[in-house]
């Protein structure tokens, strides 16, 4: 069975996917987006329609080595604009009108027997931990290794003990039950691990979040997923330099997850992506931003990925309400995640979802 | 679980008796409250209690207990505002200005930039309040009010008006709903924060409207985008002035013209976008179920929250009716449900300062420690505020939460707390260096008395002192505790097994 741990990175707020990966050779990109529209010069050409945004210019050698697949126009039908319930939607892989409790690796994982070896078999490393939450998954959130292993020393083990039918006591005695297990499964494994052979950056967020799941990718520690985040993309309002900073926080610590993976012989077994909740209006509003729009681009990396563009990009020409019209469903994303990282086949609740071929 | 004392079982008895021969004697109700039921209520309406605050209400009946709750509203804050408390957006600006002139001459003088430095006191502030006031039910509300109406420094950059948005949340917290949101509709941290400010006639700014409907409101799959873009055009005008950062309406801004919101339509202005989401039967039910997830249970029921939505809609909103009723719900009052609602680390934090006793002069410390349990004040982590309920427990969360109360066992004054959460928490601090340098610097009182090896009474604070161990063990927790902890009964030794023992997480 195929067992890769995905790297989750959630692009909180809605990225911008039109100022990220850029249709430059249509005339409607610069009419459409006016002010903001990146210019020609600053679009690192990927095909002859599309390229990427200048600030993303560390992700070319991926590019290049073909290890870096990118996902156009997901999105699904009857787009949510709400951040939350979006997100949520994307977590739980549900219909638009649809609400599940449960995230959607969790549900990849239903049914199916994973090792109890290490104790935890998914690791938050952000704050939402939806993706990972379900009962088949032992799942814990964890922002600083060497914290997590003091502290949970010192914390006592849950006895045997009913909880009187108190849900809140429940919750409670089974983190505690979890941080337990986990403790006991990564303390030996993460003991001997170098830090990483190339230092992250040093904004607050995604470059220590990238250094952690680096420490627990090389130590192998086995679990199906870790996830990241990196924050601040709801650009309302004077979007450029917000969005800029932001693309090039996260092109420059990617690169280096891929150094460092490579370093240790891991880049094989792991697979990154990148999601949001949306992408965001084609016009730009008033205030020199964007608002909640609908479409956007998915970023892939790994050494078991077939490098290149996957899907459309959605037509300017042919806009609902002004957002672009999704060509690929995240659920059909989702589903070729579950077969190339775990030799999982399913559909989420997708008659026949649209896999994507980007695994080897 | 341990034995309860079942005076209730007796008092019932003595009350039948007293009904036909005399008067209740006017020290107990007819059905007063036990011990457990009182420190019930106050868990759910005050942050923490001390035995003598749980004694005091103990011999009233519990409808009597609420409605004494409900009696004293006293409008404003006691603890006095920070200086800065009314200056308008001009002077902040001029003062950030000024500020960048000391550094830009290269001189060597340690300044706080003004912004976080007013967030700082700002929490400061409403911390002292939680722990000095005479009515924490209000402030409970305020605190409700906060995470339903969000707002925040990160996106505002402006303490004044997230000050005076809290002194307006503490003006209406026992008032009316309907005029609440009104007056939530011009706050300037609203403008600021939800982008009113960027909302004109020429391009409207959905981003107000969005969450009036989908948060404030009706809630998510009750109205459509167009009614949003609607009501975003309705609110076009409402903004900010730039100098005196108070309300403003430009005339010249608002888009006069005919919109269509909810099937109604006309030349809408924003109180009539108000007025129509107030006759809809979701909005009352919105706070309502709000409501019951603070003070009754993780799990509104769904026929009693109709049943208390639609007289408070009906009596046009009124607040306190709507709280009385709440707090008297059997569901709230049924034993099975004491410690069913997860403390908020402001609960947990300010909950532990007051029933421990403990002198905490400084209050950034604590502020720090609610931050690092995923609540900084002033700073909600998104418009649809704290999720709160069992997502304030994660692994993470739960070894800080542990963290903290085992240095508060081992320090019985906060400010001996140095280093406390680690470098992680430290980390996220916006300015951690300079907020440190004044605090850090002064000489501290570290006492090292630790609760856990103390033989006697006196290492507890004034609100324990002399207690007897099973009222310590009751006071602090909501039911029996979950480890078994050896204590031999010194009060201290109770006092630190309890607050380390899971039961103490929940309320």
């Amino acid at each position: 069975m195929t067992s890769r741990t995905l790297i989750l990175v959630e692009l909180r707020g809605g990225n911008d996917g039109l100022n990220t990966v850029i249709p430059y050779a249509d005339p409607l990109y610069r009419e459409l987006r006016g002010s903001i529209a990146l210019p020609r010069e600053r679009t690192l050409q990927l095909d002859e329609r599309v390229g990427l945004h200048d600030k993303l210019e560390p992700l070319m050698d991926s590019w290049k080595a073909g290890d870096f697949a990118i996902l156009q126009g997901v999105g699904y039908p009857y787009q949510n604009r709400s951040h939350f319930r979006s997100i949520e939607i994307w977590d739980t892989a549900s219909a638009s009108g649809q609400t599940l409790s449960e995230g959607w690796i969790a549900q990849a994982f239903q049914g199916t027997a994973l090792s109890k070896g290490a104790g935890v078999d998914g690791i938050v490393v952000d704050t939402n931990s939806v993706p990972l939450t379900g009962p088949s998954l032992r799942t814990i959130v964890m922002q600083d290794a060497e914290n997590f292993l003091r502290q949970a020393q010192a914390m006592k083990t849950t006895p045997a003990m009913a909880d009187g039918g108190n849900p809140a006591l429940r919750h409670l005695l089974n983190v505690r039950h979890e941080v337990n297990a986990a403790a006991a499964g990564l303390r030996d494994k993460l003991r001997d691990t170098p830090p990483p052979a190339f230092a992250y950056g040093k904004e607050t967020g995604l470059p220590s979040q990238l250094d952690l799941t680096t420490r627990l990718v090389v130590a192998r520690v086995p679990v199906v997923a870790i996830k990241v985040a990196l924050g601040g993309f709801d650009t309302h309002a004077n979007q450029t330099p917000t969005h800029e900073r932001l693309l090039a926080v996260l092109a420059t610590n990617l690169v280096i997850l891929r150094k460092n993976l490579m370093a240790a012989g891991r880049w094989n077994d792991v697979l990154v992506m990148t999601y949001s909740e949306f992408g965001r209006r084609v016009r730009p509003n008033a205030s020199g931003g964007t608002d909640h729009g609908s479409a956007a681009p998915q970023f892939v990396f790994g050494g078991g990925v077939k490098g290149g563009l996957y899907g459309a990009y959605p037509p300017l020409a042919d806009l609902r309400d002004g957002d672009l019209k999704h060509t690929v469903d995240f659920r059909g994303v989702f589903a070729s995640v579950a077969r190339g990282c775990w030799g999982l086949q399913r559909d989420f609740g997708q008659r026949q979802p649209q896999r994507l071929d980007f695994l080897a | 679980m341990t034995v309860r004392l079942h005076r209730r079982g007796f008092v019932t008895g003595t009350a039948a008796l007293s009904a036909a021969l005399w008067a209740p004697r006017p020290g107990r109700a007819a059905a007063a409250m036990d011990f457990d039921e009182a420190r019930h209520l106050l868990s759910r309406t005050a942050f923490g209690a001390t035995p003598a605050e749980i004694r005091a209400i103990e011999a009233l009946d519990y409808p009597a207990a609420v409605d004494q709750l409900l009696a004293t509203f006293r409008p404003t804050a006691a603890t006095a505002a920070p200086g800065w408390a009314n200056d308008g957006l001009g002077a902040l600006r001029d003062q950030q200005k000024a500020m960048a002139k000391v550094t830009a001459d290269g001189r060597a003088v340690q300044v706080q930039p003004p912004l976080q430095e007013q967030g700082r006191e700002l929490r400061n502030w409403w911390i002292e309040e939680m722990l000095a006031t005479d009515q924490p039910l209000v402030e409970r509300m305020v605190l409700f009010w906060h995470n339903h109406f969000t707002s925040s420094l990160t996106k505002t950059y402006y303490p004044g008006s997230l000050y005076r948005q809290n002194e307006m949340f503490r003006a209406s917290a026992f008032g009316n709903f309907a005029t609440l949101l009104k007056s939530v509709a011009r706050d300037p941290a609203m403008l600021l924060y939800l982008d009113g400010v960027r909302n004109v006639a020429r391009q409207p700014n959905e981003n107000f409207a969005r969450e009036l409907l989908e948060l404030f409101t009706l809630g998510e799959g009750h109205y459509t985008e167009s009614d949003i873009k609607a009501a975003a055009r309705a609110f076009t005008g409402w903004s900010v002035d730039r100098e005196t950062g108070r309300f403003v309406e430009r005339a010249g801004q608002h888009d006069d013209g005919e919109k269509t919101f909810l099937g109604q339509t006309g030349r809408f202005g924003g109180d009539e976008i108000i007025a129509i989401l107030l006759k809809h039967p979701r909005t009352a039910e919105t706070i309502v179920e709000k409501m019951w997830r603070e003070f009754v249970s993780l799990t509104p029921d769904p026929a009693a929250v109709k049943r208390l939505a639609a007289p408070f809609r009906d009596g046009g909103y009124e607040l306190k009716p709507l709280l009385r009723a709440l707090l008297l719900q059997p569901a709230l009052r049924d034993p099975a449900n004491r410690g069913a609602l997860i403390k908020s680390p402001v609960d947990l934090i300010v909950g532990t300062v007051r029933v421990l006793g403990l002198p905490v002069p400084e209050k950034t410390q604590l502020a720090r420690m609610m931050q690092g349990l995923g609540q900084s004040l002033f700073n909600p982590p998104n418009v649809k505020g704290w999720a709160g309920g069992e997502s304030w427990i994660t692994a993470y969360t739960l070894l800080q939460r542990q963290q903290i109360l085992r240095r508060i066992v081992e320090a019985t004054t906060v400010a001996s707390m140095e280093g406390m959460g680690g470098r992680r928490m430290d980390r996220r601090q916006a300015q951690p260096a300079m907020e440190d340098t004044q605090q850090m610097m002064e000489p501290r009182p570290v006492e090292g008395r630790s609760l856990r090896n103390s033989s006697g009474a006196a290492r507890l604070g004034p609100t324990l002192l002399g207690v007897d161990a099973a009222t310590l063990s009751k006071t602090l927790l909501p039911f029996a505790p979950i480890d078994a902890v050896e204590t031999g009964g010194a009060p201290g030794a109770v006092v630190a097994a309890a607050l380390l023992d899971p039961a103490y997480q929940l309320k």
